[in-house]
């Protein structure tokens, strides 16, 4: 028995099904014999894995799609932003709208149940195989992400939609505030005002903002072209509403 | 039965609105035609129905026409009835008291005629066929990998998830357009459950209320099984934690009554379209087998979603 050298493959299993990770355990043992690699951990939904890959370092993720919490489509748009994220190998037993996205975007994926020769090509295709790309994964997608991720010294922070208060485009990076504090992430506002069309409203070209954390608008406002701002309940920050934006307030009276 | 007599009832009502001078003298009048309309209703139910082996060989045609006689001649004899009774009230005359029974007459006939071609035996059968609950791809490829998962750890209880999917697609592939006992169908669920169990292990909590079930009902069969994969799928699955399902059969007077009750999970409104297809499913296949007699309805009470089945008790095929 040789010990698995520095260069075997680190992988994460993860799936919220107890045999269908034991199976896929039993599956790597049986590619063990051509393929070098050791088994980081395990998890049972998409939280768990991100909590892994943020502890350990991981090579590559058998990812299932169907997951509570986070499901794997979302957990892997936020690997997919870090700096060098693992391989993901999706696994799915079925699910007719995941796999049409899949194969117009050109996602590779293992159908369950897995056989022991897909899986070994599929850890070996990652083997120099580029990574999926986030604007693959993004158009794939068919639900909006629960969460945003930022990525700071190749650890993931998870900031739920539902906390964010606004968001707002500065040169190269967004801001995005909580009621607590503040995130720098890499987003484009255009893209996450169409994925989360119902939650923000947009009231200026550089700002969307929850519609939950509106407070009331504020008349004659400094700094602001149409001389109204939005008031955010929680944190009281006034925010500037464009002229071409005027129309929102009318809407929220 | 119960749609003629609905429908007459509608037409009396509609005809009293008609009739009546004005706004206030509505119920006045309907109740008149109501006293009227009902004792003949239920006298031309009670003798049609005694005489339909006789009718169905006249031809639809040769027993239309007859029964026209028929309706008018019984309406007639009403009214003079009511005449002697009914002292001083405007009668109508006798022609347009014929054409209004001709009429209402017709219109029930041309509606049971249309609803019977329209369910012929022929199509009803085609469409339960077509009606027939599929189970989702996902849990068969899913419960196979669930087998192949304890084939090397326990094959043991490899062997008895085998035999209880063998036994579920036995149901599913069967000709299932005659009613079975619920005892069958309760059968059925448990092995259904049994297969999710291994899957899910304790996220899956099932809590039966059955004593007061009589095992000879006869249902539809599959008419639980798919609800409560539903239940499973979008009670259960997208739930960290899970959660239970509750299976509540009893007896209500002469109705069956079918209770299904799943936890809502947060977020969890998203599959409701996929919800629907089953639902629609079922409530077509009860509408084919018990027509106006069995209700079905869905809502979400109390922070979970309830499904209720209401079908008439029956132990012997009609």
């Amino acid at each position: 028995m040789s010990l698995a050298g520095s260069d075997a493959a680190r992988i994460l299993i993860a799936d919220d099904e107890a045999p269908a990770r034991s199976r896929l355990r039993d599956l790597l043992d049986e590619c063990r014999e051509n393929f070098e690699l050791v088994i980081v951990d395990e998890a049972r939904n998409g939280r768990e894995a991100l909590e892994v890959i943020n502890r350990e370092k991981v090579d590559i993720v058998l990812l299932d799609i169907r997951m509570p919490e986070i499901d794997g489509m979302e957990a892997a748009r936020h690997i997919a932003g870090m700096a060098e994220p693992p391989a993901i190998i999706f696994t799915t037993a079925f699910d007719a709208y995941a796999l049409k996205a899949f194969e117009v975007n050109a996602i590779d994926y293992l159908l369950k149940p897995i056989r022991a020769e897909r899986l070994l090509a599929a850890l070996n295709k990652t083997r120099g195989g580029s990574p999926v790309s986030r604007a693959a994964l993004d158009a794939a997608a068919n639900q909006p992400r629960r969460h945003l991720s930022v990525h700071e010294r190749g650890k993931i922070t998870l900031v739920p939609i539902s906390d964010i208060l606004y968001l707002r485009a500065e040169l190269k990076y967004l801001t995005v505030r909580t009621a607590q504090r503040e995130y720098l992430v890499e987003e484009s506002l255009t893209r996450l005002e169409e994925e989360f069309d119902d939650a923000f409203v947009r009231i200026h070209r550089n700002c969307l903002v929850a519609r939950a954390a509106i407070g009331g608008f504020e008349k004659n406002a400094e700094e602001s072209e149409s001389g109204w701002a939005v008031v955010i309940k929680a944190t009281g920050e006034k925010l500037p509403v464009s002229r071409r934006q005027h129309h929102v307030i009318k809407e929220f009276k | 039965m119960l749609r003629s007599m609905v429908a007459v009832n509608v037409l009396l009502a509609a005809a009293a609105v008609i009739r009546a001078p004005s706004l206030d003298a509505v119920p006045e009048q309907m109740l008149a035609f109501a006293a009227f309309g009902e004792p003949m209703l239920i006298v031309s139910l009670v003798a049609l129905c005694a005489a339909r082996t006789w009718l169905l060989k006249l031809g639809y045609g040769g027993a239309y026409a007859l029964i026209a006689v028929f309706e008018v001649a019984l309406a007639w004899a009403f009214h003079e009835a009511a005449g002697t009774v009914a002292l001083g009230r405007e009668t109508m005359p006798f022609l347009q008291f014929a054409a209004i029974t001709v009429f209402v007459a017709g219109i029930s006939l041309a509606y049971f005629d249309f609803r019977a071609r329209a369910l012929s035996p022929a199509i009803a059968e085609a469409r339960i066929q077509a009606l027939q609950a599929r189970i989702r791809p996902h849990f068969l490829y899913n419960s196979i990998n669930a087998v192949l998962s304890l084939m090397r750890s326990d094959p043991r209880r490899a062997e008895r998830a085998l035999e209880d999917l063998a036994d579920l697609f036995r149901v599913l592939m069967a000709d299932n357009r005659t009613l079975a006992p619920i005892g069958n169908e309760i059968e059925l669920a448990r092995q259904y459950l049994a297969i999710e169990e291994l899957r899910l292990g304790d996220r899956l909590r099932v809590r039966w209320k059955i004593d007061g079930m009589p095992a000879d009902a006869l249902v539809p069969p599959l008419v639980l099984q798919p609800l409560i994969e539903n239940a499973v799928y979008h009670g259960i699955e997208p739930s960290d934690k899970g959660g239970e399902i509750e299976i509540d059969v009893a007896l209500a007077g002469k109705q069956l009554v079918m209770e299904l009750r799943n936890p809502v999970p947060a977020g969890g409104a998203k599959h409701v379209a996929g919800n629907k297809m089953a639902i629609v499913n079922i409530r077509e296949r009860l509408q084919l087998h018990f027509d106006a007699e069995a209700s079905m309805r869905s809502e979400v009470k109390d922070g979970a979603y309830l499904v209720t089945i209401r079908i008439p008790y029956r132990t012997t095929a009609a």
